[in-house]
């Protein structure tokens, strides 16, 4: 609905555009729904100097393989050349800007657009154009043409344990720097080798981008909203954890592991051990875990600004890719994976473990919707903020998950980019 | 031997479909034998070979535990499906048991009224006729999309 009003004739104020005073405690309503703040973001944040998750090395595992993705709302090719190196460029022919690539991966030796069939390399190089010097001598591109002046933007690539990232921007530090050493660590303790592709699929989540990525990093809901385990009877109350942010704020971890001074290691025990008959796992081979890291961690979850988390929930891996689809509408792209010399138990244990997190998690199902009661609960709260005060105002390191500490990290390291 | 005739499958449809779309979960589960194998994937991911999927399961236990986590334990608004499922076609019929692939449609239908196609697909299906009832040994959900809206929190 489009309603012309005259200037000065509505008296309410306008939009509210700045930040509340004071710390890192209070996000206004308006940061989820603003379409100027939705620009800004291609702008500040994925063009800016930030290291985007593109895709899984194994995704490209040999020269000629390609994926589609997106950096923000621009469409990405990710493409293994024969020289063996991974290069991205934007999928926007330097001709009329059409999509060089259509499908969502496969294998190519070169690419060409479809609509007048100008042709590119792996690397997104602008090879050639169709009739370039006419037909029968007439028509054709100018002398003055130059191939190499045109073609899609490239991006810069940094690979870190087996995933890809991508950046537009010169300014953004080495990927190492970028992550932090923590969380760095963290992400190589996961995938310590080659990762192999079980599955993909996408989850919609009816809410902006940021409200999902808030909840990857919001400790302090788990185990409230998620009722899985308290309700099954699974002790929790015995687990040590603890979280880790980044120095930019923007990347954090947090994980648990069993005490083992008060119980043994094993989740199928803990299922039977539950007092309520009614409340008891009747396979609880579900939760058969087995500590393949070698450290008691049975669960970790990592974050990198701005889209990329990391999954351990117990020997459930996967990587998920947060991509904003429009201001109400983000697209969470999930990978499950294993390692190729995982044994027929570990296989099984993972395709059952896998229950636990995705759009039919048992532990995370809810966090597919809670994004959207917020999304919709605030949407005429512009002048309302939400209250970011457990465990204090900071943003460091904490030995506990009754905090808010990384959420206020995400401010932190977002609000730095877009200049709020 | 009572025999698998397309008059039973339909029959074990029809029930099926009337059971969760009545919201009558607890009795999902006895629609399978045990041990079984309940998978909801995507085509792609089946085209690809990949066994597991949004669900996974390989035991009776394991569907009434996803009944009782989505009584007790998940969190998600009111909302009914209602299957539409098509002709099965039969791709093998061994006399007790037999391999079909049936083509579905879901509605999902929130309790503010909002009704939107939530999933296609088909079912590949190992109907056996154990002690004269016919029960899924396999069902795999091949969902036509990758994507999935919100949650899936009801089974298809
Ligand atoms: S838009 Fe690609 S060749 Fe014209
Ligand atoms: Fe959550």
């Amino acid at each position: 609905m489009n309603v012309n009003v005259p200037p000065g004739s509505i008296s309410n104020s306008p939009q509210p555009t700045e930040w509340p005073e004071g710390t890192l405690t209070r996000v206004p309503f308006w940061i989820y729904h603003s379409p100027d703040i939705y620009a800004l973001e291609q702008q500040r944040v994925y063009e800016g100097p930030v290291w985007n998750f593109l895709c899984l090395e194994a995704e490209v595992s040999k020269p000629g393989d390609y994926r589609t993705t997106f950096l923000g709302s621009m469409p990405v090719v990710v493409a293994r050349d024969s020289d063996d190196e991974i290069y991205a460029f934007e999928n926007r022919c330097a001709h009329r800007g059409a999509l060089i690539v259509l499908d969502g991966g496969g294998h190519a030796r070169d690419f060409t657009c479809v609509y007048h069939a100008w042709n590119y390399d792996l690397k997104g190089n602008l090879k050639a154009v169709a009739f370039e010097d006419g037909v029968n001598g007439k028509g054709g591109m100018p002398k003055t043409f130059c191939r190499s002046d045109h073609g899609p933007r490239k991006l810069r690539i940094a690979l870190f344990a087996g995933l890809v990232f991508g950046s537009l921007s010169e300014d953004v530090p080495p990927i190492e720097e970028y992550l932090g050493e923590e969380v760095a660590t963290r992400i190589k303790r996961v995938l310590h080798k080659p990762a192999v592709v079980t599955g993909r699929f996408t989850q919609m989540l009816p809410n902006n981008w940021k409200l999902y990525y808030e909840n990857v990093k919001d400790t302090y809901h788990a185990s409230l909203l998620h009722t899985f385990f308290t309700t099954f009877g699974i002790n929790r109350l015995s687990q040590k954890g603890g979280m880790v942010v980044s120095p930019s704020g923007g990347n954090h971890a947090s994980f648990s592991f069993v005490d083992k001074s008060t119980q043994g290691n094993d989740y199928a025990a803990m299922g039977l051990r539950s007092e309520n008959e009614d409340f008891k796992l009747k396979d609880p081979t579900l939760l058969d875990n087995a500590d393949e890291f070698n450290d008691g961690c049975h669960m970790q979850i990592l974050t990198v600004f701005p889209n990329f988390v990391l999954q351990q929930i117990q020997n459930s891996l996967a990587v998920r890719q947060v991509l904003p689809k429009g201001l109400g509408e983000t697209a969470l792209n999930w990978t499950t994976f294993g390692f190729a010399d995982d044994t027929p138990e570990m296989k099984t244990r993972r395709l059952r473990q896998n229950n636990l997190a995705g759009p039919a998690g048992y532990v995370s199902m809810e966090d597919g919707a809670v994004g959207g009661f917020v999304q919709r609960g605030v949407a005429a709260a512009d002048g309302e903020r939400a209250v970011l005060e457990m465990g204090g105002s900071g943003t460091t390191n904490e030995g506990t998950r009754a905090t808010e500490a990384a959420v206020r990290g995400f401010w932190k390291c977002y609000r730095a980019h877009m200049g709020v | 031997m009572a025999g698998i005739t397309t008059e039973r499958i339909l029959a074990l449809h029809a029930a099926y479909t009337r059971c969760i779309d009545r919201n009558e979960l607890e009795s999902w589960p006895d629609f399978f034998l045990d041990p079984c194998l309940y998978v909801v994937t995507s085509a792609e991911n089946h085209r690809a070979g990949f066994e597991g999927g949004m669900i996974y399961a390989d035991t009776r236990g394991m569907l009434t535990d996803r009944v009782m986590s989505l009584r007790d334990a998940n969190v998600y608004e009111k909302q009914s499906y209602r299957h539409i499922v098509g002709m099965p076609y039969v791709i093998k019929n061994g006399g007790d048991e037999a391999e079909t692939e049936t083509p579905f449609m879901v509605m999902r239908i929130m309790h503010d009224g909002k009704t939107d196609v939530f999933a296609t697909g088909i079912y590949l299906d190992v109907v056996h006729a154990a002690g004269g009832d016919l029960k899924f040994k396999k069902r795999v959900v091949v969902c036509d999309s990758s994507r999935i809206d919100t949650l899936l929190a009801l089974p298809l």
